[in-house]
């Protein structure tokens, strides 16, 4: 349990909550695939592979897992199933391992004299502002000066969400209204964030689909306007993927990075969705990291992402 | 990093090359193939598993007909499958009664509110009748103001309350309809989980004081295998009548619509395709089961292909062709047609066929990007004579476009034989063709 040193207990109770159903649906179904058996064998295997596909772990990412095992197998010549359980959890947490990316211990980020800012970006519906306005209230408890930028300005009363979440949390926002430039929305927010010395910016932005070229270049034209007033801005672009979402969440890493350099990941609704494996698919795949987790709709249902924990809680 | 699903169709069916009988042994090993394309278009797994037994069992019943070839067969049995299973009549909306209620119900995000104001649009526009729309989500920050905005774009009036009630709020939107004779209710409602008990008996109650005709069951077309347990668990607390897709516009291949279709039987009655209100369509069975099966679209491809097409644009630009001024400014001007029309690569992947023959060749966005920057350096006067451009120009624009002048000068080329073949065709303004022969380099 040494993992969870840095949780509070009230952290990890959200956490296993929100996994309880992940955990359920794989236990009770690889207690069952191991049941009247002694040793792994091809049947075994072959179940474990529909438990990871059923949790959208993806094809790739679930043969590269199962290829492991029967390495091992191959190796120590004899698995026992009461072995399978811990050896799962190992060969997952290492392949979740195999990027290795600084992980955070809380809600922090690099000092610096400049306000550190963040752009949150992700395709429609999957949770971007929610994520802003929890975000918000950790850096806000955690003492941070905080200032929202509603570069939404497209989606119906996507400003008026934004404008309730800061009032929510008790932060500053930035507004032009509904169908201002989002680029000089962003532009001005951090501008007001230079003058009033805010720790942190976190820049909200339409959801849009990453096929469309239009859009995405509209994402890169918002980066780059920031970088007028900050050089280093923004220092995090945070794409929001929706747990629920399948192979295309893949699809949306690739392009949305393709457009404005992603370099973290939310991930939100892991407390509605049977399954977390996606997280699995995507570590695999990308060099990014899943840096927050979304647990529920209220402003504490965020956590960092921690892998360790994560695997844990899920073979716990 | 994920294949195209025809070019693993074809891989499997390579297994079958050449043996003009189809035997238990290369169908499993065939239909293995077909099993992975689908899970990785989210199909879930056990309804792949079962897709893939029955055509295995259809095909081995099918050994005699060894005058196809055997691959061929297995395209059309799993097509056919597919289709059948997607397929059904196309079912209308239910909007008899008086006043005619429609409950929306779906997870969070799912695009509920969206569809609310799109369908009181359509039924409006296209049925002509008079609508109520009901902001029944009391949770969700600014999910009243964002239907209140929808309704006046769309001019149909928003019931609204302070109340945090929706069950109370549902009953008296359908009592405002019937005192004011109202033909439909339309009632938006939270997202929510469908593990979450105490939202889902809202909704169930919602459900239970107005007793809608219809009561839908929005779903993102980007689920994934959590699709079975959402479907199955909205349909057992609601029996819902029917399905709506919302995101296919995205390049989802929307495997979740099998699952769905296949757990709770109810017809997919509507797909949305874009966030402005228009963006709303019936469900075509076939088309989707080519999509999953990745084998192309020509249809949706020609319809927005049609969508982005100015009547009068294009009665202008052949006009232009036929007297040979079509210019480079015309040029660049269809190219952001073609560009509105979305992703080039995806584009290209709806015509059947096309996908496979794209593969590895890197058709991105900057396909444009180098004929974008030429055109961008040439001054007003060249762009409308392009005959005109000689040695001397060619060097400035390339220099000027940081192009090379090979570039430059193929792209003369093209254009050149572009404006040929687009005269010849005379039809004019045919964004097909004119896309076609800019990618025959
Ligand atoms: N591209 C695209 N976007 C869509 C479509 N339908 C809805 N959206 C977008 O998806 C996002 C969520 O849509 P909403 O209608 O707010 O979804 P909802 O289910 O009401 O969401 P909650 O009320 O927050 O649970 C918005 O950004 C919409 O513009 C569609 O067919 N295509
Ligand atoms: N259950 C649950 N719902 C969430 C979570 N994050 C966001 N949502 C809900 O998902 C819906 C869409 O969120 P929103 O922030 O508007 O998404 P955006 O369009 O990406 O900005 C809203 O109804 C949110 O309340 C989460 O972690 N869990
Ligand atoms: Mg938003
Ligand atoms: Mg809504």
């Amino acid at each position: 349990m040494g993992f969870f040193s840095f949780f509070t207990k009230d952290k990890k109770e959200t956490l296993d909550k929100g996994l309880e159903k992940t955990k359920i649906n794989v236990f009770s179904r690889l207690s069952k695939a191991i049941v009247g058996k002694s040793k792994v064998d091809e049947e075994v295997l072959d179940n474990l592979e529909q438990i990871l596909v059923e949790s959208d772990v993806g094809v790739e990412t679930t043969l590269k897992i199962i290829q492991r095992i029967e390495v091992r197998i191959a190796k120590d010549k004899y698995l026992g199933t009461s072995e399978l359980n811990m050896i799962l959890k190992e060969e997952i947490a290492e392949l979740l391992q195999e990027n290795s990316i600084d992980e955070r211990e809380n809600f922090s980020f690099p000092n610096s004299s400049e306000p550190y800012v963040i752009m949150v970006v992700g395709v429609n519906g999957v949770g971007k502002t929610t994520t802003i306005g929890k975000l918000a209230y950790q850096f806000n408890q955690a003492g941070k000066k905080v200032i929202l930028g509603a570069a939404d300005t497209f989606r119906a009363a996507a400003v008026d969400q934004l404008t309730i979440w800061a009032e929510r949390v008790g932060v500053e926002i930035v507004s032009q209204g509904m169908n201002a430039d989002p680029a000089s929305v962003a532009f001005d927010t951090l501008k007001s964030a230079v003058a009033k010395k805010a720790d942190v910016v976190i820049i909200d932005t339409a959801g849009r689909l990453h096929n469309k070229v239009g859009l995405m270049n509209e994402l890169s034209k918002i980066r780059n306007v920031m970088k007028k007033v900050i050089p280093n801005a923004p220092n995090e672009v945070l794409l929001v993927l929706d747990a629920s979402t399948g192979q295309n969440a893949i699809e949306q890493a690739k392009q949305f990075t393709a457009a404005t350099d992603v370099n973290a990941l939310a991930l939100t609704k892991l407390d509605g969705t049977a399954k977390g494996g996606v997280v699995i698919g995507i570590s695999d795949q990308f060099k990014i990291p899943v840096r927050y987790i979304g647990l529920g709709e209220k402003m504490e249902d965020l956590q960092l992402f921690n892998r360790k924990a994560f695997v844990d809680s899920l073979f716990e | 990093m994920f294949e195209n699903l025809s070019e693993k169709f074809d891989k499997a069916f390579k297994i079958l090359k050449g043996q003009g009988k189809i035997t238990e042994i290369n169908v499993a090993e065939t239909l293995k193939e077909v099993r992975k394309a689908l899970i990785d278009a989210d199909v879930s797994y056990a309804i792949a598993k079962e897709f893939c037994d029955t055509v295995k069992q259809k095909a081995l019943g099918k050994n005699v007909l060894t005058s196809l070839e055997p691959g061929q067969l297995m395209v059309k049995l799993v097509q056919d499958e597919l289709a059948e299973l997607m397929g059904g009549e196309t079912q209308d909306i239910n909007i008899k009664g008086s006043p005619s209620i429609i409950l929306i119900a779906g997870l969070q995000g799912s695009g509920k509110t969206t569809f609310s104001a799109k369908l009181a649009n359509y039924l409006k526009t296209k049925k002509g009748k008079s609508v109520l729309l009901t902001a029944g989500d009391v949770y969700r920050p600014a999910a009243i103001n964002q239907l209140q905005v929808l309704g006046e774009q769309i001019g149909v009036e928003v019931y609204t309350e302070d109340s945090k009630d929706p069950v109370q709020i549902a009953k008296n939107a359908v009592q405002r309809a019937k005192d004011k004779g109202i033909n439909i209710v339309i009632v938006d409602t939270a997202g929510r989980l469908a593990i979450d008990e105490d939202m889902m008996n809202e909704i169930a109650a919602v459900k239970a004081a107005i007793n809608p005709q219809e009561t839908l069951f929005v779903v993102d077309s980007m689920t994934g295998q959590d699709a079975v347990n959402t479907a199955k668990a909205f349909n057992e607390r609601l029996d819902y009548n029917g399905v709506v897709l919302t995101k296919l516009d995205g390049d989802t291949r929307g495997g979740a619509a099998l699952t769905i279709k296949h757990i709770v039987r109810k017809p997919i009655k509507f797909v949305g395709i874009g966030e402005k209100m228009d963006a709303l369509d019936i469900f075509h069975p076939e088309r989707m089961a080519s999509r999953i099966l990745g084998m192309g679209d020509i249809v949706s491809l020609v319809e927005r292909a049609q969508e982005q097409y100015d009547e009068e644009e294009a009665r202008k630009l052949s006009k232009k062709i036929k007297t040979n001024e079509f210019d480079f400014n015309d040029f660049l001007n269809q190219i952001n047609q073609i560009k509105k029309m979305g992703n080039i690569k995806d584009l290209m992947g709806m015509i059947p066929g096309v996908g496979k023959m794209m593969k590895g060749i890197d058709i991105n966005e900057d396909a444009f990007k180098g004929i974008e920057a030429i055109i961008g350096s040439m001054t007003p006067f060249e762009r409308e004579n392009p005959l005109k451009i000689d040695g001397s120009r060619r060097k400035r624009i390339s220099r000027g476009s940081g192009t090379s002048i090979e570039d430059v000068n193929r792209l003369l080329k093209q254009f050149e034989e572009t404006r040929k073949a687009m005269k010849m065709m005379s039809g004019g303004g045919n964004k097909l063709n004119a896309l076609k022969n800019l990618k025959r380099r």
